[in-house]
C-alpha cells in the first residue's frame, strides 16, 4: 500500500482494522451491519469477505449483549473491536461499559483485565436530528478505567486503533461522522501513534483553540481566519479524552494566555467544563483572559439544516470568541 | 432424578459437606455483620445452597463461572477458599479481590470465577462473551452463569439468551428462581412464570429443577453441561428454590407472609438431603456431627485469617483502575 | 476595619488597646492597625461598652469588616455573672464601628491572573493601571506598557524596613492613590509667583519675641493663608464622590508630609482656618514627629479635604500636583528663593514662592482656581492678619 496515495478518514479506519486483524488472531470485530452489510458509515466495507463471519461478526440489535459479550471475550484473552453504530445507541450498552468493563480490573484486585476496544460513531451534522447526532463522549470521559480517544486526522484515524490493541484497558474511539469523508495523504514514515498525549496542530501566539473531532476541523479553519487578522491562534487536538493530557493543555495556554475551548457536546456538566477547570486550578496565574467555551447549543439536536447549524459550533463562532479575547472591543 | 449422579457414600457426603460449610459460613457472615465487621450489603444464600452445589458439581476446572451479588454460595461451591472469602469481607488486602470487591464482587481467577455481579443481568452478556471467546479459541470449556428470577425481567437476559443460542455458544444458564426479585414476587413480575419455557423463544433447550433438592440439581446440571460441551449450544436450567433469609441485612420482609417462609423452610435442601441420607442408611449422625464440626473449624480459621489480615494501603486506592498489562 | 485613606484595602490588627468590659467613648484609640502605610491607631466613634473583639490580633481583614462590638450604653452585660442565680445574660445589642465611607469611584481591580503575577514580578500596583483587555480588565499587556513608562521620580526606598513601615508597600500605596488619581481625575494647573517679603518680614519679627519652641516656620503661614483662602473658594474644599462635588465639612488640611525611608503621607490638621498659628505650628510639628515615628490616628488620615504640599528650602520651584482622590485640590508651595521681582516699577530681590494648585476639572474651572490662588497671595501680603 503506497503511503502517499490519498486515503480518506474511512479508509484509514478501515486499513488499521484490517492490520490488527491481520497482525493478531485474537482481534474480531463484532457490532451491527459490519459484515455483509459494510458497515453503517461503511468502515468495515469488504472486511467480511477477507477474514470471514467468525472475525467481522454481524449481531441483532443488542447493544448491551453484544458489547457485554465484547468484556466477556476480553476477560479470557481475546482482543474484541466492537463497533457501535453511533453514540445515542450505546446507551443502550451503557450498563456493560460503566459497570463491567470500567469496573472489574478494579474490583477484581487486579485479577482480570479487559483489553476491549469499542468504536463509536458520534457528533451532529449529518442531518439525522437528535437521536444519530449527540457527542456524549465527555460523558465516557468521566468515567475511570476507560481511556476515551477521539481522532480528528487521517494518521490518527490509522494508527490509534493499534495503540488502542495494545492498551491492556477498555478503550472507547470515538469517530466522528462529518469525518469519515475528509481526505489526504498519509506520511509514510509515520507508522504509530501515541494515545497519551494531545497534539499542537497548529502553533500560535496569542490564544489557544482547544478541540477535538470534527471541533479540531473547525478549530483550525478559525485559525486561519483569525491569522488574516493578524490574530495567532495556537490549535491543540486533544486526541485523548481520558486520561486528559493536561500538560499539553496548560503549556499552550501559558504560552497564549488566552483560551477557547471548542465542544460540540453542550456546554453544561460537559468536557469543555473539565477542562476549563483543570485550567482554572493549575493554570489561573497565566491566564490574561477569562477562558471562553464554545460548545453545542442546549438542544436536542433539530433536523432542519439551518438549526442544526445553528446549534453547533461554527469556525465564525470560535473565530469571534478568540477574537473577544485577543482585541476586545 | 438423573441416574448419572452416582450416590454413593463419598459423593453424598460431598454434597452434604458442601451445603453446610456455605450455610455455616454465611451463619458467621450474620454475625460479623452485626458486629460491624462487615460492611455494606449482606445476600444471604441460606436455602438455595443445594443450587449452586449441585451445579457445581457438573464443571471442570477448565469451565468458567459467572456469578450474581448473592455468591457465596457459588464461590465456595466452586471451590474458593473460605479464608480468601472471609478476608475479601473484612475489606482485606489478603481477600480475594484485595478488598475492592466485597460481598457482592467475588472474584477468582484460578476457579475462573468471573465475579460476583451487582447489576441484575449485568453478567449475562459477559457470559456469552466468555464463551464466545473460549469457543473461538477452540477451548472446550463452558460457562456458567448464574442469575435470579429478577435478571429474567431484564433486556439483557433476552438479548443475551438470544445471542448465545444464535451463535451456538457454550453457556449453560441457571436462573435461580427464588420467586422474588428483591421485594418484587415473580407473580407481578412476569407475564410468564414458567420461566423454563422462555428459552424456547431462543430455540433453547430449557428445564426446571426442584432447587431443593441438590441430587436433582447436581443431575440436571450434568445432562446440560453435557450437552453444552458437546457443541450443541447454550442451555437454560431454572432452579426452583427460595430464600430464607431477607433480601440483604435490613428487610423487614413486608412483601411476604411468614408462614410461606416457614412453609419453604420445611423443604430446606439441607434437612431435607440429610433426612434422606440418614433414612437410606447414607450417613449416620456422628458423621454430620464431624461435618458440621470440621466446617465449623475451617470458618474459625478462615475469620482468624481475615481478622489478622491487612489493610491495602490507602496509596494503593488506584491502583488496577487500569491494568499495565493482561494478567498472564 | 476603618478605611484609613481611599488606598486602604486591608489592616491588620496588631494591638487591642481594649478589652471586652471596657467603657469606651467617641475618639478613644481602641487598636493599632498596621497598614501599607505603617501603624495606624485606630479610635472609635462610638460610646458604650466594648463586648467582643472579632478579630483577632494579627489578622489581615479587608476595609469594612467588623473588628469588634460595642455595646450602647444603657445595654451594658453585667461584667460578671452571678453565679449563684443563673440567668440568661441579655445580648448587648452589637453596634459596629461606623462602616467605612465609601470608597468614591473605587471599584475593585479587574485584572487578569496573569497580569496580576505580571504586575507583581514588576513591582507595579495594579491599582495604578487602566485595563485595556476583556471587559476592561488589566492584561498583561497594560502591565508591560505600564512598566515601559518612565517611573515617576520618588525617592530611594529606605535601604532597611523599619518596624511600622514597609517602603514597599507605602510605594504600592502611593502608586494606588497616584494612579487612580491621574486616571481618573482630570487635573487643571494653575501658578502665581507670590512676594513673601511682608510674610517673613512679620514672621522674622514675631519669632523674635517667642521661646524657641513656640518659634514658626514659613510652612504655618503660607498653611494658614490656603486655609483661609478656602473659605473665600470653598468649591476647591471637599471631595468628588459619586458624580459630585460635596463640600468639606470643614477646611481639614491634608499636610504632605515625606518620610525618610522614602514615601509620603498627609495627615489632616482639621479646621485648620480657626486655628491659630502657635497651635498649628504645634501640630505640624507633633504630626511630621508621629508620621515619620509611625504613630498617626485614622482620624488623621481619612479626613482631609484639600491637600497641601510645601516643597521648603530645597524644593524645586514649582509643584505640579496630583491630587489626592476623592479630594479636589491639591496646593503646592515650591521653594521659596531670593529673586528679582519688580517693586513699583523697580526690579528688586525678594524672597519669592510659586504656589500651584492642581485642580478636578470636574468639580471646578480654572476661574475658581485663579480665586484661591489670589486670595492666597492677598492673605500673604497682611500676615498679622493670619
Amino acid at each position: 500500500m503506497s503511503g502517499s496515495a490519498p486515503v480518506t478518514y474511512r479508509e484509514a479506519c478501515r486499513q488499521a482494522l484490517r492490520d490488527a486483524l491481520l497482525s493478531d488472531s485474537k482481534t474480531f470485530l463484532m457490532g451491527e451491519d459490519i459484515g455483509r452489510y459494510g458497515g453503517c458509515y461503511a468502515v468495515t466495507k469488504g472486511l467480511i469477505d477477507e477474514f470471514g463471519e467468525e472475525r467481522v461478526r454481524d449481531t441483532p440489535l443488542s447493544e448491551s449483549a453484544y458489547v457485554g459479550a465484547g468484556i466477556g471475550a476480553a476477560l479470557v484473552g481475546m482482543r474484541p473491536i466492537v463497533e457501535i453504530m453511533t453514540v445515542n445507541f450505546s446507551l443502550l450498552a451503557l450498563d456493560q461499559i460503566v459497570n463491567n468493563a470500567a469496573t472489574i480490573p478494579h474490583m477484581s484486585g487486579g485479577q482480570f483485565a479487559v483489553p476491549l476496544v469499542i468504536r463509536i460513531a458520534t457528533g451532529g451534522g449529518r442531518r439525522v436530528a437528535a437521536q444519530h447526532s449527540h457527542s456524549l463522549e465527555g460523558w465516557y470521559a468521566h468515567i475511570p478505567g476507560l481511556r476515551i480517544l477521539a481522532p480528528a486526522v487521517l494518521e490518527d484515524a490509522r494508527y490509534m486503533l493499534a495503540a488502542a490493541l495494545a492498551d491492556p484497558n477498555p478503550v472507547l474511539i470515538f469517530e466522528h461522522v462529518m469525518l469519515y469523508n475528509i481526505e489526504g495523504a498519509l506520511d509514510p514514515a509515520v507508522t504509530g501513534v501515541d494515545i497519551d498525549h494531545a497534539k499542537v496542530r497548529r502553533q500560535g501566539s496569542d490564544v489557544s483553540l482547544i478541540a477535538y473531532g470534527n471541533g479540531l476541523i473547525k478549530a483550525l479553519a478559525a485559525a486561519e481566519t483569525l491569522a488574516g487578522d493578524g490574530i495567532s491562534a495556537e490549535v491543540i487536538d486533544l486526541r485523548v479524552l481520558r486520561p486528559l493530557d493536561t500538560v499539553t493543555i496548560l503549556a499552550s495556554v501559558a504560552k497564549t494566555r488566552r483560551c477557547v475551548i471548542v465542544d460540540e457536546g453542550w456546554k453544561s456538566g460537559s468536557l469543555s467544563a473539565e477542562i476549563g477547570m483543570r485550567i482554572a486550578e493549575e493554570g489561573f496565574f497565566d491566564l490574561d483572559a477569562p477562558l471562553r467555551r464554545v460548545c453545542g447549543r442546549e438542544v436536542p439536536m433539530p433536523y432542519a439544516a439551518h438549526l442544526e447549524d445553528a446549534a453547533l459550533p461554527q469556525p465564525a463562532d470560535i473565530a469571534a470568541a478568540a477574537r473577544g479575547l485577543v482585541r476586545p472591543a | 432424578m438423573s441416574a448419572r449422579v452416582h450416590l454413593d457414600h463419598d459423593h453424598v457426603r460431598h454434597l452434604l459437606r458442601q451445603m453446610i460449610r456455605i450455610r455455616h459460613f454465611e451463619s458467621k457472615c450474620v454475625e460479623l455483620y452485626q458486629a460491624q465487621k462487615i460492611l455494606g450489603f449482606l445476600h444471604l444464600y441460606d436455602g438455595e445452597e443445594a443450587v449452586s452445589v449441585g451445579v457445581m458439581e457438573a464443571l471442570s476446572p477448565e469451565d468458567a463461572v459467572v456469578a450474581t451479588y448473592r455468591e457465596h454460595g457459588q464461590a465456595i461451591a466452586r471451590g474458593i477458599g473460605m479464608d480468601v472469602l472471609m478476608a475479601e469481607m473484612l475489606g482485606k488486602q489478603e481477600g480475594c479481590c484485595r478488598g475492592r470487591g466485597g460481598s457482592m464482587h467475588i472474584f477468582d481467577r484460578e476457579s475462573r470465577f468471573y465475579g460476583g455481579n451487582a447489576i441484575v443481568g449485568g453478567g449475562l452478556p459477559l457470559a456469552v462473551g466468555i464463551a464466545l471467546g473460549d469457543k473461538m479459541e477452540g477451548r472446550p470449556a463452558v460457562t456458567t452463569c448464574f442469575f435470579g428470577d429478577g435478571a429474567v425481567d431484564e433486556g439483557e437476559f433476552h438479548e443475551s439468551m438470544n445471542l448465545a443460542s444464535l451463535w451456538k455458544l457454550p453457556v449453560l444458564f441457571v436462573c435461580e428462581n427464588n420467586l422474588y426479585a428483591m421485594g418484587m414476587a415473580l407473580a407481578r413480575a412476569e407475564a410468564e412464570t414458567d420461566l423454563a419455557r422462555k428459552a424456547a423463544a431462543y430455540r433453547m433447550p430449557g428445564v426446571a429443577v426442584d432447587g431443593m433438592d441438590v441430587v436433582a440439581v447436581e443431575g440436571a446440571a450434568r445432562n446440560a453441561v453435557e450437552q453444552v460441551r458437546a457443541g450443541g449450544g447454550p442451555q437454560f436450567l431454572e432452579c426452583r428454590t427460595y430464600r430464607f433469609r431477607a433480601h440483604s441485612m435490613f428487610d423487614a420482609q413486608l412483601y411476604r407472609a411468614k408462614d410461606e417462609v416457614e412453609t419453604w423452610r420445611k423443604k430446606g435442601p439441607i434437612g431435607r438431603f440429610q433426612d434422606w441420607l440418614m433414612k437410606n442408611g447414607l450417613i449416620r449422625e456422628e458423621e454430620v456431627h464431624r461435618i458440621e464440626a470440621d466446617a465449623d473449624a475451617e470458618i474459625e480459621k478462615a475469620v482468624a485469617f481475615a481478622e489478622s489480615g491487612t489493610l491495602e494501603p490507602v496509596e494503593e486506592l488506584e491502583k488496577f483502575v487500569t491494568m499495565n498489562q493482561v494478567p498472564a | 476595619m476603618p478605611a484609613l485613606g481611599a488606598d486602604m484595602e486591608a489592616g491588620t490588627l496588631v494591638e487591642w488597646l481594649i478589652k471586652p468590659g471596657d467603657k469606651v467613648k467617641r475618639g478613644d484609640v481602641v487598636a493599632v492597625v498596621e497598614t501599607q502605610k505603617g501603624a495606624i491607631e485606630v479610635e472609635t466613634f462610638n460610646e458604650g461598652i466594648v463586648s467582643e473583639l472579632v478579630v483577632p490580633i494579627g489578622t489581615k481583614v479587608p476595609v469594612g469588616s467588623l473588628i469588634a462590638r460595642i455595646g450602647a450604653p444603657g445595654e451594658i452585660a453585667p461584667e460578671r455573672p452571678v453565679a449563684a442565680v443563673p440567668q440568661p445574660v441579655p445580648q448587648p445589642r452589637p453596634t459596629p464601628l461606623p462602616a467605612a465611607p465609601p470608597r468614591p469611584g473605587r471599584a475593585d481591580v479587574r485584572i487578569t491572573p496573569a497580569a496580576r503575577r505580571r504586575a507583581s514580578e514588576l513591582g507595579i500596583d495594579p491599582a495604578t493601571l487602566s485595563g485595556t483587555g476583556v471587559d476592561g480588565a488589566v492584561s498583561i499587556a497594560d502591565v508591560e506598557a505600564a512598566a515601559r513608562r518612565p517611573a515617576a521620580p520618588t525617592a530611594p526606598a529606605a535601604p532597611l524596613r523599619r518596624i511600622g513601615f514597609n517602603a514597599a508597600e507605602m510605594r504600592k500605596a502611593i502608586a494606588t492613590a497616584m494612579g487612580r488619581s491621574k486616571r481618573e481625575i482630570p487635573h487643571y494647573y494653575l501658578s502665581q509667583t507670590i512676594d513673601l517679603g511682608a510674610a517673613l518680614a512679620w514672621l522674622t519679627a514675631f519669632n523674635d519675641a517667642q521661646p524657641v519652641p513656640n518659634r514658626l516656620l514659613p510652612a504655618v503661614i503660607l498653611l494658614k493663608a490656603t486655609a483661609l483662602a478656602l473659605r473665600e473658594v470653598p468649591q476647591l474644599n471637599g471631595t468628588y464622590v459619586d458624580g459630585e462635588f460635596r463640600p468639606g465639612p470643614g477646611i481639614h488640611i491634608g499636610w504632605a508630609i515625606s518620610l525618610r525611608g522614602g514615601g509620603l503621607v498627609a495627615p489632616a490638621i482639621l479646621d485648620a482656618d480657626m486655628r491659630p498659628l502657635t497651635e498649628l505650628m504645634a501640630m505640624m510639628r507633633d504630626l511630621v514627629q508621629r508620621a515619620r515615628a509611625g504613630g498617626l490616628r485614622s482620624s488623621e488620615l481619612g479626613s482631609a479635604t484639600v491637600t497641601i504640599t510645601s516643597l521648603g528650602d530645597r524644593g524645586a520651584e514649582t509643584v505640579f500636583g496630583i491630587i489626592y482622590p476623592p479630594q479636589v485640590a491639591l496646593i503646592g508651595f515650591g521653594g521659596i528663593a531670593v529673586r528679582p521681582w519688580v517693586v513699583d516699577g523697580r526690579v528688586e530681590p525678594r524672597p519669592l514662592v510659586t504656589v500651584s494648585l492642581a485642580g478636578d476639572h470636574r468639580a471646578s474651572d480654572g476661574h475658581v482656581g485663579g480665586l484661591l490662588l489670589n486670595a492666597i497671595e492677598r492673605l500673604l501680603q497682611e500676615p498679622e492678619k493670619l
